[in-house]
């Protein structure tokens, strides 16, 4: 037995499974991490007063444009295998894991100096939302850094024996990753800037 | 070919000529823990969620079963199980008020999220939908069976809960806040259950839309599928984006529980006459918010596949087309969307506000309208028909009034001024139990009793079946009818002793020994049911691919279906509802008979 469309697409929906499937998996996290800026917005309303300037914007900063270029490695890994340049793509995928290394240990220094300030989540409601949204988007880097690194070792067998569903699958895992980037996109005027 | 390869990693796939070849090629034998605990095939999986989501159901009904005594009955021992429970749930027998309080969180939890739903979805959706569309299997085989499992975890979480110190979750089914951020530990590991159970259902929704829209068989247009898959595929799509607002929430009640955020606890909290240790700042109200858009689409997560079973029953009973096809497909349609703009329904005591409140009740009385067309819908279907009562029929036919009257009870409930009187009394719980109970858990009967020759080659005991039906709907309308008199009368809800020290409870109270009695009559009247399931499994009479002269797609299966499904290559030529067909040779054309040249 087979699973029809696994790789082709099907004539009149024109998608394959995989492509749709991940596609709702992202409208669902649009209503996950909807629900947290909702929350955001609500308490930032009712608070008597929120402070600003709690956060390096320069550190801040720095991770979006590092987030930013993994984007772009991100598709650049993907375009190569469309190119049949499978060592490129290797280089690409593994530039953007490197770059999301590196968002997180910006990240964790973040973390680290407020923590060392006695400034935790219960230190106060910005705080609280601050550290919810980033941590919950930082486990969503970490999960997207689980998949490439399963494809830069056992999962890249595939590009052998399927070339064009492990085209695919990467495709899909940029999809995550731009979401997850575009997250932060939002993320970091919200929290850093306003 | 290897199961594992079948799957997914397989690029020289073409669609269904490929699926159709893969017959001829001999199935490799699967081990017991391959084929039956941890299968891939959908079948496998849809009844693993049914048998498990039949057992919740049953447990969830022992909590009421015992919560019945203690109403009748207040502060007497509990006869005969009194003793097995622990001094801090019962000393000497008698139930305190905090394991009260456990029994209800918990009944309504498991009944939702461990019974219905699993059932409703899981389980008739997985075994079900792919047959009737004729898919191979799910589009995600893998995931589905993770699916099966996390689901597993989380009911087996929230099962722990009974037995960490002070015991299970007692904040309510709906954990309002402020309460629940203070309670004891198991609201902690409810916490972890549900986001056991959301991720599942994330994950059995997306399988589901990908199988409905990508799998359909040849010829299966979307306005040639049967009414069940519509009602599952809106559905997945209530689950698909209800639910994460939720997992957002748990998330923040994670947070104010164990690190100390104050998302939910305003400024200045005193309780028990200490303030609380917290930097505040916070909103109760938003948990309440977020809570209820899930909750609210949940209602038609459970209801809608209710109604998609019960229209396959009355229209394979009455032997007619269902009466309105279009307008039964557009309204579950608009019933999706609307269910995500009323939630705030749920919250006219709240405070929130004149304006908000006529927003939400204007809302809700219009999504009563696409409501009322499916009820009529099927209801004109059995008008002018020679109607066969089977045991399916008949509980599909006990839906129509007693989902009518869940339905009609809760209109002056979404009307804010007489909500204010009707608010968190039996009235409350009588409305949404018609809905659930006499409305959706017949409806899941009628879908056991009709797939189960599906499912097993054999037929279920129609005299078992019938006194299982009678007795059910007997009991269970003696169960919930006498709770519309005691909310009118303002009896309150969540009272471990039915609320004594109020004087206008006097006249009502003496109705709990009745529904206690009823109650424990409803549980009697499932041992038929109980016997006859696992009797038939053995010794039901044999039936052939087709016992109930049906037209949809999963009847042109052998029964039980092998791996795979369908010997030859389904293809569908018609719509889902050709009965009698004026000139037909029988009075069903089935969806999967070529037309005769």
């Amino acid at each position: 037995m087979n699973i029809p469309y696994t790789v082709e697409e099907r004539p009149d929906t024109g998608l394959a499974n995989g492509k749709l499937g991940i596609w709702l998996f992202l409208a669902s996290e649009v209503m996950l991490f909807g629900a947290l800026f909702s929350t955001y917005i609500i308490l930032r309303i009712g608070a008597v007063e929120w402070p600003h300037g709690e956060l390096s914007v320069r550190l801040g900063m720095i991770n979006t444009f590092v987030l930013i270029g993994s984007s772009v490695t991100m598709v650049m890994a993907w375009a190569s295998l469309k190119l049949h340049d499978f060592a490129k793509h290797r280089l690409y995928l593994l530039a953007t894991f490197v770059l999301s290394g590196i968002f997180l240990v910006n990240k964790y220094f973040e973390y680290a100096d407020h923590l060392a300030r006695g400034e935790g989540p219960s230190h106060s409601t910005f705080l609280a939302i601050y550290f919810t949204l980033t941590g919950l988007h930082g486990l969503h880097i970490i999960g997207g850094m689980v998949v490439m690194a399963y494809f830069l070792g056992p999962g890249a067998r595939m590009w052998k024996k399927y070339p064009e569903q492990f085209t695919n699958r990467i495709e899909y895992t940029g999809l995550y990753w731009h979401f997850v980037d575009l997250v932060w996109i939002f993320l970091f005027p919200v929290l850093y800037l306003l | 070919m290897a199961p594992r390869e079948t799957t997914m990693d397989n690029a020289t796939t073409v669609g269904h000529v490929a699926h159709g070849h893969a017959h001829d090629e001999p199935h490799e034998e699967l081990g017991f823990w391959r084929k039956y605990i941890f299968s891939l095939d959908h079948k496998v999986i849809g009844i693993q969620y049914a048998i498990t989501g039949l057992l919740f159901l049953l447990f969830g009904f022992c909590l009421m079963m015992l919560m019945r005594y203690q109403l009748a009955y207040p502060g007497s021992p509990i006869p005969l199980i009194g003793g097995l429970f622990s001094p801090d749930k019962a000393p000497g027998g008698i139930m305190l008020p905090e394991f009260y309080n456990q029994l209800g969180a918990m009944h309504g939890t498991i009944m939702v999220f461990l019974g219905v739903v699993p059932l409703a979805v899981g389980g008739f959706g997985n075994f079900v939908m792919p047959l009737q569309i004729g898919a191979p299997d799910m589009a995600f085989p893998k995931l589905n069976m993770l699916s099966y499992w996390v689901y597993f975890m989380g009911g087996m979480t929230m099962l722990s809960s009974f037995f960490v110190p002070a015991g299970a979750a007692n904040s309510g089914w709906t954990s309002y806040p402020p309460l629940s951020d203070i309670a004891t530990m198991g609201q902690t590991i409810w916490l972890f259950g549900m986001v056991f159970l959301i991720t599942s259902s994330l994950l059995g929704s997306v399988n589901f839309i990908v199988t409905i829209v990508q799998l359909r068989a040849k010829g299966l247009s979307f306005m040639r599928m049967p009414f069940f898959v519509w009602a599952q595929l809106v559905t997945a799509f209530l689950l698909l984006l209800a639910f994460p607002p939720l997992e957002a929430a748990g998330v923040l009640q994670l947070m104010d529980r164990l690190a100390g955020t104050s998302f939910f606890l305003p400024s200045g909290l005193v309780i028990s006459g200490r303030p609380l240790e917290v930097a505040g700042g916070g909103n109760p109200l938003l948990w309440q918010h977020l809570f209820w858009f899930l909750a609210h689409p949940e209602v038609y997560v459970l209801v809608l596949p209710a109604m998609g079973i019960v229209s396959e029953v009355i229209a394979n009973n009455t032997r007619k087309p269902l009466w309105g096809y279009r307008a039964l497909v557009y309204s579950v349609i608009f019933l999706g969307f609307m269910s995500f703009v009323v939630w705030a329904h749920h919250m006219f005591m709240t405070g929130m506000g004149t304006a908000m409140s006529a927003f939400f009740q204007t809302t809700t009385m219009i999504i009563s309208i696409p409501s009322v067309v499916i009820l009529t819908a099927l209801l004109l279907s059995l008008w002018g028909a020679s109607i066969r009562f089977t045991t399916p029929m008949l509980f599909a036919l006990a839906f129509l009034p007693m989902f009518g009257i869940g339905g009609l009870t809760g209109l002056p409930l979404g009307l804010a001024p007489p909500d204010i009187h009707l608010h968190d009394t039996y009235y409350v719980i009588a409305h949404f139990h018609y809905v659930v109970a006499p409305g959706t858990i017949f409806a899941l009967f009628a879908g056991i009793y009709y797939w189960f020759p599906k499912a097993t080659g054999r037929k279920m005991n129609d005299l078992l079946g019938q006194i299982h039906f009678w007795g059910s709907f007997i009991c269970i309308n003696s169960v919930f009818l006498p709770m519309f008199i005691q909310g009118l009368g303002g009896m309150n809800r969540r009272l471990y002793d039915g609320g004594m020290i109020y004087t206008h409870n006097a006249g009502l109270l003496k109705w709990n020994v009745m529904i206690a009695f009823a109650a424990w009559g409803l549980g009697l009247f499932q041992i038929p049911f109980i016997i006859n399931f696992f009797a038939s499994i053995k010794w039901g009479t044999v039936v052939d691919r087709n016992p109930w002269e049906a037209t949809t797609l999963e009847w042109s299966a052998p029964s039980p279906p092998g791996h795979g499904n369908f010997l030859t290559e389904p293809i569908v030529y018609r719509g889902p509802y050709e009965y009698s067909v004026p000139g037909a040779a029988a009075d069903f054309t089935p969806q999967f008979e070529p037309e005769k040249a």
